[in-house]
């Protein structure tokens, strides 16, 4: 696999280990979203069955005490079920919805993209003109629409949610992909007669990948925000199954009485979002060869100059 | 011996860029009068539009003034308060950019533009700086300039919107004009026109003007005294017909040599074989050392100053020591 | 300038019938869209009844012909619950819905225009870090849990304001648009930051400095008014997306605009209720649509001109 060609670029690209170490406030947020994930995945199990069933005892428990074991440090909800544990739970919801939308928008919207930008013309307009219509009408009232029509589902979410966010993969791709078409290299393939799916894949896909990752990386937070506020309004996660944005709402009623209910999982949701964005803007400048020195620089250096360069 | 314009003295800026700082320009000296032109000649990226921005005070955040003067009538424009400076600018001072179609603002009727020094510094109603911007239209051969008021620049064509910006620059019969390659973006009959224009507003105004530029035949036309600039400082200075007639640095004379005599207006200071060091390595001694014929050891360790002759002065070891009227300095 | 604001309207007006359609369509998707209207219990007998009435019978171009018909007239059927005319209860509804937005969006332009120039004007400075913690706020937190934040904090634990309804007088707007306001505040401050700075630091303005322009002047006369038409159209779009805001201000609020009537419909089955307030919010959005055009090809001549001269 290790051709001559890329040893040679190895030697001259960047560490991003050694960058992202560099700037602790990106650092911190990488470590944030490990740990979301790691929850994630594992979270069920490290909660165990305080999370779903109740010690009654224990109902309307305070926060920020271990006497119960540390399930309980963020308390308990009505049924004594501890809200740490509902939360780690939850956290599997929230992204067994978010990480789905978030890739197949990816896909679909970056093929979509290369492809129209690729040949340009009708199939461009179309593609555009399609997008066009989804983007400007509110996503969320439709996807009130449709969850009204097909019953509120995991699934269905995923779906509307997806159909919501191709057309901002598309745009990006179509982009670069119209730009990267008309250069010498991707001439020089299609004379040699390379069929226009190899060309895109070959040519295309690997130019334009960084900057979809930034992009997926922004609409992670859209989409969690989006399963969180359809589920906040009852139409989204229902129960028995629980989201983050389903657990706020829960926790309303209880806002007088107990404030975490609804608050803690809110926050939840702000620290991850804050972390995926944090994390974009430090990929954004980390793949961005005329903008890496901001990352290299001593922080009080970079201060003053942290004005447009003019063009000389 | 006609009126002092402006006499810039030591000017010294600093780019502070992400990879250091540089120095842009270095200790540059000149005297324009009024009524005549003074030419700022030298190859792309030697200072010439730092030059005229620091003059101007409208350097980019990243430069910074380090030292020098800059008095008209007896005030150093880098000492005086930011009030004062706008005061000055307009009436004083004032400059020509490059581009016009940049220079102009997209989104106001340029007959409001060409207003704006009237309401400023005079204070004028809008109803009649709208009369002088239209006189003022009149003046630098605009046609039909009543309805041409509420135009907006990019109704024009390239020649009229340089019209424009020069006119916009004159409105205050300013003491000092600045223009900066006023000409480069037009094509050579448009070239002409404005020059002449540029200089018949030079005389009815009497401004000491400073046009800059790489263009040899412009100066040689246009200007009464020329400076030529090399890696952000000036190496010789002197009338026009004498530096040209006798050029004493041996890049004054490389680049003379390299423009064929019936040269055509437009022609570029490209030819010399090599260029100029770039900011971050200029080398100790003289910066012109690597293109120079006449290279000397003491030019890689010296560096020369602008030594003064009569009206002349040059920066050159070899000049000085072939010795021009026997002026001796310390290197 | 005609032929310019004709060719918007059509494009315009795609996503206005994309939207009437795509609902005609998605209830025929289920089968039957009888059982839409009808609350899940109903009898096949009832559903049969329903759909006879309704010409849920007819064959499927007749139907469309009737759909487009009753959009037209604005006629959507009646409301399950109350039996009132569904149409009214959304236009009864709007004005409320309007009037959060309009507050919101232009106290969320003010505070751009302010924050964004300032923080242009000094980069680094307490602007320029508040505008972007706005940015920041408005990417990642959620306007729902800020709304329970917001009650929590200030109707519970200091009581100053009241937990929702709109009888308090002007208490009773705080939260709802500061919540609201979030969003567009802080998108809106980042494009005018942007565009400021690329107008600050473009030749134009140096020639107005060079005219010894105050900086009151180069911002106002030179800066702002290249800054306005791309904001503008942000704002444009970000009016737009105010109504997935208002869906959840309103209904925690319990604000009686389109977006509670909205989520109530859809709590209570109520899908003739439903399909008015969606119809009647595309139709505003394809009015806001025109109305920003408009001020588009106002603020900016060069638009004016390429629409004349491409036509
Ligand atoms: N923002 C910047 N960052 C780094 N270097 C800069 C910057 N702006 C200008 N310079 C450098 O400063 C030097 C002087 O530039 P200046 O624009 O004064 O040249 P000039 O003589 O006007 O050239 P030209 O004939 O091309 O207009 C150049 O070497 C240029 O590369
Ligand atoms: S000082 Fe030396 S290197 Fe410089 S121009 Fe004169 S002779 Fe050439
Ligand atoms: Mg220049």
């Amino acid at each position: 696999m290790t051709s001559p060609a890329d040893t040679e670029e190895a030697a001259t690209k960047p560490n991003y280990l050694k960058m992202l170490l560099a700037d602790p406030l990106a650092f911190i947020a990488a470590i944030v979203l490990l740990v979301v994930a790691f929850i994630a995945v594992f979270g069920r199990q490290l909660a165990g069955p305080t999370a779903t069933q109740g010690d009654l005892a224990l109902s309307r428990l305070a926060p920020f005490s271990t006497d119960h074991g540390w399930q309980y440090f963020l308390g308990g909800d009505l049924l004594g079920r501890s809200l740490l544990g509902r939360l780690m739970v939850a956290t599997q919801t929230t992204m067994s919805v978010s990480v789905p939308v978030v890739l197949i928008s990816l896909v679909i919207g970056a093929s979509v993209g290369m492809w129209a930008g690729y040949h340009r013309g009708w199939r461009e307009t179309l593609a555009m003109r399609i997008a066009d219509v989804v983007l400007s009408f509110p996503s969320l009232l439709m996807a009130v629409v449709v969850l009204y029509i097909f019953s509120p589902s995991i699934a269905s979410i995923i779906a509307i949610l997806a159909v919501t966010r191709i057309p901002v993969y598309l745009r990006t791709a179509r982009a670069e992909s119209a730009e990267l078409q008309s250069r010498v290299f991707v001439d020089a393939a299609r004379t040699f007669g390379t069929p226009s799916g190899a060309i895109i894949r070959r040519h295309i896909f690997p130019i334009v990948l960084p900057t979809l990752l930034t992009v997926a990386t922004l609409d992670f937070c859209y989409v969690m925000l989006a399963e969180s506020s359809l589920s906040f309004l009852g139409i989204g996660v229902q129960p028995p199954d629980v989201s983050w944005g389903l657990m706020v709402a829960q926790g309303r009623d209880q806002l007088r009485t107990q404030w975490w209910l609804s608050v803690l999982p809110g926050l939840a949701i702000v620290i991850t979002t804050v972390s995926a964005n944090l994390l974009a803007s430090w990929v954004r400048l980390a793949t961005d060869p005329g903008q890496r020195w901001r990352l290299t620089t001593p922080r009080r250096r970079r201060r003053r100059r942290a004005v447009p360069v003019l063009e000389a | 011996m006609t009126d002092i314009g402006m006499k810039v003295d030591g000017l010294t800026v600093d780019l502070h860029t992400p990879r250091g700082t540089v120095r842009a320009v270095d200790g540059v000296s000149f005297t324009a009068h009024r009524g005549r032109t003074l030419a700022l000649l030298g190859e792309s990226g030697c200072g010439k539009s730092m030059t005229a921005q620091a003059v101007v005070g409208l350097l980019e955040p990243i430069a910074e003034v380090t030292g020098g003067s800059i008095d008209i009538d007896g005030e150093d424009l880098l000492t005086v308060s930011r009030k004062r400076r706008r005061q000055l600018a307009g009436p004083a001072l004032s400059i020509v950019f490059q581009d016009a179609l940049t220079a102009l603002n997209p989104v106001v009727k340029v007959g409001v533009q060409l207003a704006e020094p009237y309401r400023i510094h005079r204070k004028m109603s809008a109803k009649a700086a709208r009369a002088e911007a239209i006189e003022l239209m009149r003046h630098v051969g605009i046609p039909e300039p009543e309805s041409r008021a509420d135009s907006y620049p990019h109704q024009f064509s390239g020649g009229m919107r340089q019209r424009l910006l020069i006119a916009m620059a004159v409105a205050l019969s300013p003491k000092v004009l600045i223009a900066d390659e006023p000409t480069t973006a037009l094509d050579v009959t448009v070239q002409a026109q404005i020059l002449a224009l540029l200089a018949r507003l030079r005389k009815e105004h009497d401004m000491a003007v400073i046009l800059i530029t790489h263009d040899l035949s412009v100066v040689a036309e246009e200007a009464d005294t020329v400076a030529v600039m090399y890696s952000g400082r000036i190496v010789e200075t002197g009338p026009v017909d004498q530096v040209f007639e006798d050029p004493r640095h041996p890049y004054t004379r490389g680049l003379l040599e390299s423009v064929p005599v019936d040269a055509e207006r437009g022609a570029d200071l490209s030819s010399i074989p090599g260029s100029p060091p770039d900011l971050f390595s200029i080398p100790p001694g003289c910066p012109y050392q690597a293109r120079c014929p006449l290279v000397m050891d003491v030019c890689r360790t010296s560096r020369p100053a602008l030594v003064k002759t009569g009206d002349r002065a040059v920066a050159c070891h070899a000049a000085s020591a072939s010795g021009s009227e026997g002026v001796s300095h310390a290197a | 300038m005609l032929t310019f604001l004709r060719r918007r309207a059509l494009t315009s007006l795609l996503p206005l019938l994309a939207v009437v359609l795509g609902v005609f369509v998605l209830a025929r998707l289920t089968g039957n869209p009888a059982a839409l209207y009808l609350p899940e219990n109903a009898t096949a007998e009832a559903r049969e009844q329903f759909s006879a009435a309704n010409g849920f019978d007819k064959p499927i171009w007749a139907q469309l012909i009737d759909y487009f018909a009753g959009v037209a007239r604005l006629d959507f059927g009646t409301s399950l619950r109350t039996g009132e005319d569904a149409a009214t209860m959304a236009l009864r509804a709007f004005p409320a819905t309007l009037q959060l937005a309009v507050v919101t969006m232009v106290l969320a332009i003010a505070v751009a225009i302010v924050v964004g120039c300032w923080a242009a004007l000094r980069p680094n400075g307490l602007a320029d870090r508040v505008s972007g913690m706005l940015s920041m706020t408005a990417a990642s937190v959620p306007d729902f849990w800020l709304a329970i934040l917001g009650i929590w904090v200030f109707a519970i634990i200091l009581g100053v304001l009241p937990t929702s309804g709109v009888d308090a007088g002007g208490a009773s707007w705080v939260l709802p648009i500061a919540v609201l306001m979030v969003r567009p505040a802080g998108v809106l401050t980042q494009v005018v930051r942007g565009a400021m700075i690329s107008a600050l630091g473009s030749p134009y303005v140096k020639v107005a400095r060079a005219k010894g322009a105050s900086e009151g002047r180069v911002v106002a006369r030179h800066a702002l008014k290249n800054a306005a038409p791309p904001a503008l159209t942000v704002a444009g779009d970000l009016a737009v997306g105010l109504i997935n805001g208002a869906v959840v201000v309103e209904s925690i609020f319990g604000w009686p605009g389109i977006g509670k009537l909205m989520i109530d419909a859809i709590l209570q089955r109520d899908f003739a209720v439903l399909q008015a307030a969606v119809a009647l919010t595309a139709i505003s959005i394809f009015v806001l649509n025109i109305a920003i055009d408009i001020g588009y090809a106002l603020l900016d001549a060069r638009v004016r001109n390429k629409a004349g001269a491409a036509a």
